[in-house]
C-alpha cells in the first residue's frame, strides 16, 4: 500500500503503523461515565466499505493521520492530519 | 501456416553425434562455440551457452529427470518456462545446493551440477516407485483417511515414513554463502513480460518519453517470438525483438530487467519483483549479490505475461517425453533441439499442427497427429502425411506405454478402434490459459471467455492492463496491436505524448481450437496435477465424496496446492468437476491466486538483513570503552548494552556482578543508562498534557525537581513508568524504559494530536541527542564534584533527592543532572549531549579512580532494582495494573487521566488478583528460578491452586542468598508466610517465604543523604 501523508507525500505502508476506527470520541473528564468509557475502549464498527482510520506516521513525520480508505478495495479518498480533524470537529461541536 | 524458412530448416540434424545426439546441426538461438560442460546425477555431459538445463538435457537425450512427488512416478521435462512441474532438480552442491530448481529455468554455465530428487537408491531404480503400486491408498484425502488409528503411532512411525517417501529436495545443509539484494525503484509504465505484447507496450510508452521499466523471467527478450518460427514486418520474430529491444535500450528513459519474475502485484502501484543477478554464474562475481528483490511503485502497469499452454488429460500423460507442444517448438527453434526422433502430435487446435510443420522442418520425424477434431483444413492433413506421418481426426489419444520413458501411443479413431503408434516424444494442444495469477493477487477474480475457452483478466487492479495472450488475444497481429494500444495509453495517462504506430505486417495464422478437457476412457492414470500427482481419477473421488466446491477439491485433492500454483492443471481439474456436477465451467468457479507467482528464495526476501545484520544495532555513547575495556553485551531490542565488566580473576558472571553491586553499595559506580526513552515537553500547556497522560499528581512539582511517574494505558493496566523532571515553568523532561520508549513517544503523540489538540504542548524525542550515565553510591557525589564546573553546588542541602537542574560540566559544556535512584543509594543520573558522551563517561572514570569506582552494567542495574522492589520488564507486563504493583496508592484522585475509569473495573480491583511482594529462601542455599508458580505448602499443583508467578530473581549480594520478587494473592497481607515456587519445567520445588518487595534499605535512609 501506498499513504500519501500530507506532510512527507506518498509514502510505503511499512513506514506507518495502524491504529484503527477514527470514530470513537474519548470522554473527557471527571463526569465520563465507566459506560462511555467502556464503549470508546472496545467498541468498534467493522464496515465493508468506507472507514475513516487513525494511521501514525512512525517512521516519517510522527504524525497521526486519518486515512479514509474503502475497506473492501484499499482505495484511499483521502488523508488529512488527526490534529486538523480533531480540531475541526471540536469548533464544530463548539458553533 | 507459415511459409517462412529458417536457416536451420535447410540444413536438418546430423545423422547421429555421441555428443548431443538430440541436437540439430545447426539452428537455434544457442552459440555453438561456447560449449558448456555439466553435470547431471554425476554423468558428465555437453550443452551450450545459451541453453537451458532442460534443453540442454534433451540435446543429450536424457528424458528421465526427475520421480514425482508420491507415487515416485518417472517424470521428464512438459514446459519450457517457468510452469514446469515436473523437472524439478537440486542444482549446485554444498551450501549452494538449491532444491526444486526447475530445470526449464535454469540457465547452462560451465561445471553446472544437477542432481535428480525424490529416489532411491537412483533415478531409473527407484524403491519407493512400489508407492505407484499402493495408490489406491495415496487417493485424494489419504491423509485424512489412513493412519489415523492408532494415533500413537502416528508421529514415531507414519508421518516420517510418508515424509520419506513424498518429497522433493534438499535443503543446503550450511549458511548460504551469497548475498540477496533490495532495491527500490519508480516509474510511469511498467510492462510485465518481454514477448510481443510487452516489447510493443514498451516501445509505445517508452518512445513518448515516459519512465518504462519491461521486466522479462527470461534470460532473453522476446518470449515467444524466440520459440516459433514467425515473420514481423519481412523479418524472423526474433529479429525483429532484437531490433525492439535494441531501441528500447537506446531510450534513456527505459530500463529492461532480464531473469526477472513479476512475482506479486500489491496495492496502490507496487509490484514485487525478483532479478537472478548471478544465477546463470557458478559463482556470483565479487561484491555481485545472487538475486536482488525489487519493489517497483509504478503509475501504470500493462500486464502482457502470456499464456500457458494446457495439456491433454490422458492415461500416462505424465510419461517422460509426453510435452506441451509450444515447449516442443521451443526446444526445436530456440534451442536446436529434436524433443524425439519420431514425434506424435496430439491436438485440439490449428496450434498443434505448427507443431508438426516444425518437427518436419527440423528434420524430425513426424509419427502422427491426432486431431480431437474431426475436420481439419486440407493443407494441413496433406502436410503431415507428405512427411509419413498417420493422421487421425476425431479421435484421441487414450494411453502412453514406456515406462522410463515414452515408447509408444494408444490412439483411439473417431470410430472407437484403437491402434498403439510407436513414438518416442508426445505433443499436447489443447489451447492456452492467459496467465490470470498476477491481475488476481488483489482478490480479483478472472472471468470466462467462452469464444477462447479461457479465463480472462475479469476487472483489472486499478492502473493495470492486459495486452497480448495475457488479455486472451492469441495471435502474433493482435499481441503487437494490443500490447503498443496499451503502452501508448499507460503513458498518455500519465501525461505524456503516445500512439500506438501502425502494426508491421505479420504471416498469417489461425488459432481455432476446441479443448479436449479430458480422454474419454483413458487407459491407465490419468494426470491433472503432474507436481502433487492428483489424476482425475482423484476429482472424481472428491466429486463422490462431496468435495464439489472448488476450494474444498483444491484442499481434498490437494490441486494445485504445489509450487507451481496449478499452472498447467487448474483448468483441467476445474473442467473435469464441471462435467461431472452438470454445471459450466465458469459456475463451477476459480480458486484465488495469490503472490508470488513462482518460488522466490527466503534470501531473497531477506536482502542483507541477516546474521549480524538481521536489525540495525544502536550502540550507547561509552561503547568504546565498554569494548575496550572487555564489556559483555546483551542485546535489549535494537540496542548493544553493556551487562558487565568481568576484571582478570573473574571466571564467572555472577563473581563480576556481585563485584559490581558491592562497590557500588559501597563506593561509586558508573552505568550508562542511554538507552531509556527522553522526551522533551515544552508548551504552556505542558503541566496540563502531563497530568493527563501520567496517573499520579504533577501539580505540585516545583522547578528544579524532579518524580516518578506512571502511565496507564486507557483498559486501565500500566502501559510504563519512568521519572518527569520540571526544567522550568514550560519545560519538562519524561524518561521511559528501554523497551516502551517508542511506543511511549507514540502514546503520548496521539494524546496531543488526536484526543487534546487545543492543548499549547509540544514533543520532541530526545533520546539519542542526550548521553545519560546513573552515577550511584555512597561517593557518587564526591566524584561528580570533580567535574561539575563551579558555581552549580550539588550538595545535600542545595540539591536534595530528586532534584533536576541545568548545569554545566568540563568546563562550560551543558549537561542536566537528575537526582534520581534505581539502585537505592545516594545516586544521580547526569544527561550531556551525545557528542560528549564518551568524554564524559572517560571523565567520570576518572573523576572516581580515587574512591574506587566500577562500571556497571545491566546484570548489576537488575540486581539493585530487584533488592529494591521497583518494578521494570518483567512486572510492568500489559497484565498488571498500579494497584498490582504496589503503585496504587500514589494514583491521583482528583484529575481525569487516561485509564483513570477503566482501572476501576471489578476483575481489576478484586482483592484477590496477585499483588508484588518479595521472596526469600527458606534455605538461604536455595535458587530461585523467575517463572516459578506459587503454591500452597500442601497443595496438589494445578491451576485452581495457583496462587500467582514469580517474575524476577537474583542472587543478592547485599543478603548473601537469592532473592525474588512476584505477583501472589494478597500478597502484601502475608508476609512472613511460606508457600512453595514450583517450577515443574526446572524440576524445582523450593520453599520461600513472604516479604516486603523492598529488601535493602526499605527506609530510604541511603539515597537521602
Amino acid at each position: 500500500m501506498r499513504i500519501r501523508c500530507p506532510h512527507c507525500g506518498e509514502r510505503d505502508n511499512g513506514e506507518f503503523s495502524y491504529l484503527g476506527d477514527a470514530a470513537p470520541r474519548r470522554p473527557d473528564g471527571m463526569e465520563a461515565s465507566a459506560q462511555a468509557m467502556h464503549d470508546y475502549v472496545y467498541l468498534r464498527d467493522n464496515p465493508a466499505g468506507t472507514l475513516r482510520e487513525l494511521w501514525y506516521h512512525a517512521a516519517g513525520c510522527r504524525s497521526w493521520l486519518v486515512v479514509t480508505r474503502d475497506t473492501r478495495t484499499h482505495a484511499i479518498e483521502a488523508v488529512e492530519p488527526a490534529r486538523d480533524v480533531a480540531r475541526a470537529r471540536s469548533s464544530g461541536e463548539a458553533a | 501456416m507459415t511459409t517462412l524458412a529458417l536457416q536451420r530448416a535447410e540444413a536438418p540434424v546430423s545423422a547421429t553425434s555421441a555428443d548431443q545426439p538430440f541436437r540439430t546441426a545447426t539452428g537455434g538461438l544457442i552459440d555453438r562455440n561456447r560449449p558448456r560442460d555439466f553435470s547431471f546425477d554425476g554423468r558428465r555431459l555437453t550443452g551450450y551457452h545459451g541453453d537451458t538445463l532442460a534443453s540442454a538435457l534433451l540435446a543429450n537425450g536424457v528424458r528421465l529427470v526427475g520421480r514425482s512427488f508420491k507415487y515416485h512416478r518417472p517424470r521428464g521435462i512438459l514446459s519450457a518456462g517457468s510452469e514446469e512441474p515436473n523437472a524439478l532438480v537440486e542444482l549446485r552442491s554444498g551450501a549452494r545446493r538449491e532444491p526444486n530448481t526447475r530445470a526449464t529455468m535454469a540457465e547452462l554455465y560451465e561445471g553446472l551440477e544437477a542432481t535428480s530428487q525424490n529416489r532411491w537408491p537412483s533415478l531409473a531404480l527407484d524403491a519407493l516407485s512400489v508407492n505407484a503400486l499402493l495408490s489406491p491408498i495415496f487417493a485424494a484425502g489419504f491423509y485424512y483417511k489412513t493412519f489415523m488409528w492408532p494415533a500413537g503411532l502416528w508421529e514415531k512411525l507414519y508421518e516420517p515414513m510418508i515424509r520419506r517417501a513424498a518429497g522433493l529436495g534438499r535443503a543446503a545443509d550450511a549458511p548460504d554463502p551469497d548475498t540477496y539484494d533490495h532495491a527500490h525503484a519508480h516509474c510511469d509504465v511498467l510492462v510485465i513480460g518481454g514477448g510481443p505484447a510487452g516489447l510493443a507496450a514498451a516501445l509505445a510508452a517508452g518512445r513518448s518519453g515516459a519512465r518504462v521499466i519491461l521486466v522479462d523471467e527470461d534470460f532473453a527478450t522476446g518470449g515467444r517470438l524466440l520459440a516459433e518460427r514467425r515473420e514481423i514486418g519481412g523479418v524472423s520474430g526474433a529479429e525483429w525483438a532484437a531490433r525492439a529491444v535494441a531501441e528500447l535500450e537506446s531510450l534513456p528513459e527505459v530500463r529492461i530487467l532480464t531473469r526477472t519474475t513479476l512475482f506479486g502485484v500489491y496495492d496502490h502501484g507496487a509490484y514485487g519483483a525478483v532479478e537472478r543477478v548471478s544465477d546463470h554464474l557458478a559463482v556470483p562475481a565479487p561484491h555481485a549479490p545472487r538475486q536482488r528483490l525489487w519493489r517497483i511503485v509504478a503509475r501504470r502497469a500493462v500486464l502482457a505475461a502470456g499464456a500457458i499452454e494446457r495439456p491433454h488429460v490422458f492415461g500416462g500423460n505424465d510419461r517422460p517425453g509426453v510435452m506441451l507442444a509450444g515447449a516442443v517448438r521451443t526446444y526445436l527453434n530456440r534451442y536446436g533441439v529434436l524433443p524425439g526422433r519420431r514425434l506424435a502430435v496430439f491436438t485440439s487446435s490449428d496450434d498443434g499442427w505448427r507443431t508438426a510443420a516444425d518437427a518436419i522442418a527440423a528434420g524430425g520425424g513426424l509419427a502422427a497427429v491426432i486431431d480431437t477434431r474431426t475436420s481439419v483444413p486440407p493443407h494441413l492433413r496433406r502436410m503431415a502425411e507428405a512427411a509419413g506421418a498417420r493422421v487421425v481426426t476425431g479421435g484421441y489419444v487414450a494411453g502412453a506405454k514406456g515406462h522410463l520413458g515414452l515408447s509408444a501411443i494408444q490412439v483411439v479413431d473417431g470410430y472407437h478402434s484403437t491402434e498403439t503408434i510407436a513414438c518416442d516424444g508426445l505433443a499436447m494442444a489443447n489451447g492456452w490459459n492467459p496467465v490470470v495469477h498476477l491481475d488476481s493477487h488483489l482478490s480479483r477474480r478472472p472471468v470466462w471467455d467462452e469464444a477462447i475457452h479461457a479465463f480472462v483478466p475479469g476487472a483489472l487492479p486499478s492502473g493495470m492492463q492486459a495486452a497480448g495472450a495475457a488479455a486472451g488475444r492469441f495471435t502474433l497481429a493482435e499481441c503487437l496491436e494490443t500490447g503498443a494500444r496499451a503502452g501508448a495509453e499507460a503513458a498518455t495517462a500519465c501525461g505524456f505524448e503516445a500512439s500506438a504506430e501502425a502494426v508491421p505486417q505479420t504471416d498469417p495464422e489461425s488459432v481455432a481450437h476446441t479443448p479436449l478437457w479430458r480422454a474419454p476412457k483413458p487407459r491407465g492414470k490419468a494426470f491433472v496435477d503432474f507436481q502433487n500427482d492428483v489424476a482425475a481419477s482423484d476429482v472424481e473421488l472428491a466429486h463422490r465424496e462431496g468435495f464439489r466446491a472448488v476450494e474444498l477439491l483444491k484442499r481434498y485433492t490437494t490441486l494445485g496446492m504445489a509450487t507451481d500454483q496449478g499452472k498447467t492443471s487448474n483448468l483441467a481439474g476445474l473442467s473435469i468437476m464441471a462435467e461431472l456436477t452438470g454445471k459450466d465451467i465458469p459456475s463451477v468457479g476459480t480458486t484465488v491466486f495469490r503472490p508470488p507467482f513462482t518460488p522466490v528464495a527466503i534470501g531473497a526476501f531477506a536482502g542483507h538483513h541477516r546474521g549480524k545484520e538481521f536489525r540495525a544495532t544502536r550502540h550507547v555513547p561509552s561503547h568504546a570503552w565498554a569494548e575496550e575495556n572487555g564489556c559483555v553485551f546483551v542485546e535489549t531490542g535494537l540496542w548493544l548494552r553493556p551487562a558487565y565488566f568481568p576484571k582478570a580473576g573473574e571466571t564467572d558472571w555472577l563473581d563480576t556482578v556481585v563485584r559490581e553491586v558491592e562497590t557500588v553499595r559501597t563506593k561509586v559506580g558508573i552505568c550508562d543508562v542511554t538507552t531509556l526513552g527522553k522526551i522533551d515537553i515544552q508548551g504552556r500547556d505542558a503541566l496540563a498534557f502531563i497530568e493527563r497522560v501520567c496517573a499520579n499528581p504533577f501539580g505540585t512539582l516545583p522547578v528544579g525537581k524532579a518524580r516518578y511517574a506512571v502511565l496507564l494505558r486507557e483498559d486501565g493496566f500500566v502501559m510504563d513508568d519512568g521519572t518527569v523532571a520540571r526544567l522550568a515553568e514550560t519545560h519538562y523532561v519524561m524518561t521511559a524504559s528501554t523497551a516502551n520508549a517508542a511506543r511511549v513517544m507514540q502514546h503520548l503523540e496521539f494524546c496531543r494530536q488526536w484526543l487534546w489538540p487545543e492543548l499549547d504542548v509540544q514533543l520532541a524525542s530526545i533520546s539519542e541527542q542526550w548521553a545519560q550515565y546513573a552515577v550511584a553510591g555512597p561517593r557518587a557525589r564526591d566524584t561528580l564534584r570533580r567535574i561539575v564546573d563551579p558555581g552549580f553546588d550539588i550538595s545535600n542541602q542545595a540539591f536534595p533527592f530528586l532534584a533536576a537542574a541545568e548545569i554545566t560540566v568540563g568546563g562550560g559544556i551543558p549537561a542536566r543532572l537528575f537526582r534520581i535512584s534505581f539502585s537505592g543509594e545516594l545516586a544521580y543520573e547526569l544527561a550531556v549531549p551525545a557528542a560528549y558522551g564518551d568524554a564524559a563517561w572517560r571523565a567520570l572514570m576518572q573523576a572516581g579512580l580515587p574512591y574506587g569506582i566500577t562500571a556497571y552494567g545491566s546484570e548489576a542495574l537488575s540486581v539493585m532494582r530487584i533488592e529494591k522492589g521497583h518494578a521494570a520488564g518483567a512486572e510492568i507486563n500489559g497484565q498488571t495494573t498500579a494497584r498490582d504493583l504496589g503503585l496504587g496508592g500514589m494514583l491521583a484522585k482528583k484529575k481525569d487521566y487516561i485509564g483513570r475509569l477503566m482501572k476501576e473495573r471489578p476483575a481489576l480491583t478484586d482483592p484477590d488478583r496477585p499483588i508484588l511482594a518479595g521472596f526469600r529462601p527458606v534455605d538461604p542455599s536455595d535458587r530461585l528460578r523467575a517463572g516459578a508458580h506459587f503454591l500452597a505448602l500442601d497443595a496438589e499443583p494445578s491451576l485452581e491452586a495457583d496462587e500467582g508467578v514469580m517474575t524476577s530473581v537474583a542472587y543478592s549480594p547485599s543478603l548473601r542468598s537469592w532473592i525474588g520478587i512476584g505477583l501472589i494473592r494478597r500478597g502484601t497481607e502475608r508476609h512472613g508466610e511460606r508457600v512453595r515456587a514450583y517450577d515443574p519445567v526446572r524440576g524445582a520445588d523450593i520453599e520461600v517465604e513472604i516479604c516486603s518487595p523492598v529488601f535493602v534499605d526499605p527506609k530510604e535512609e541511603k539515597l537521602r543523604v
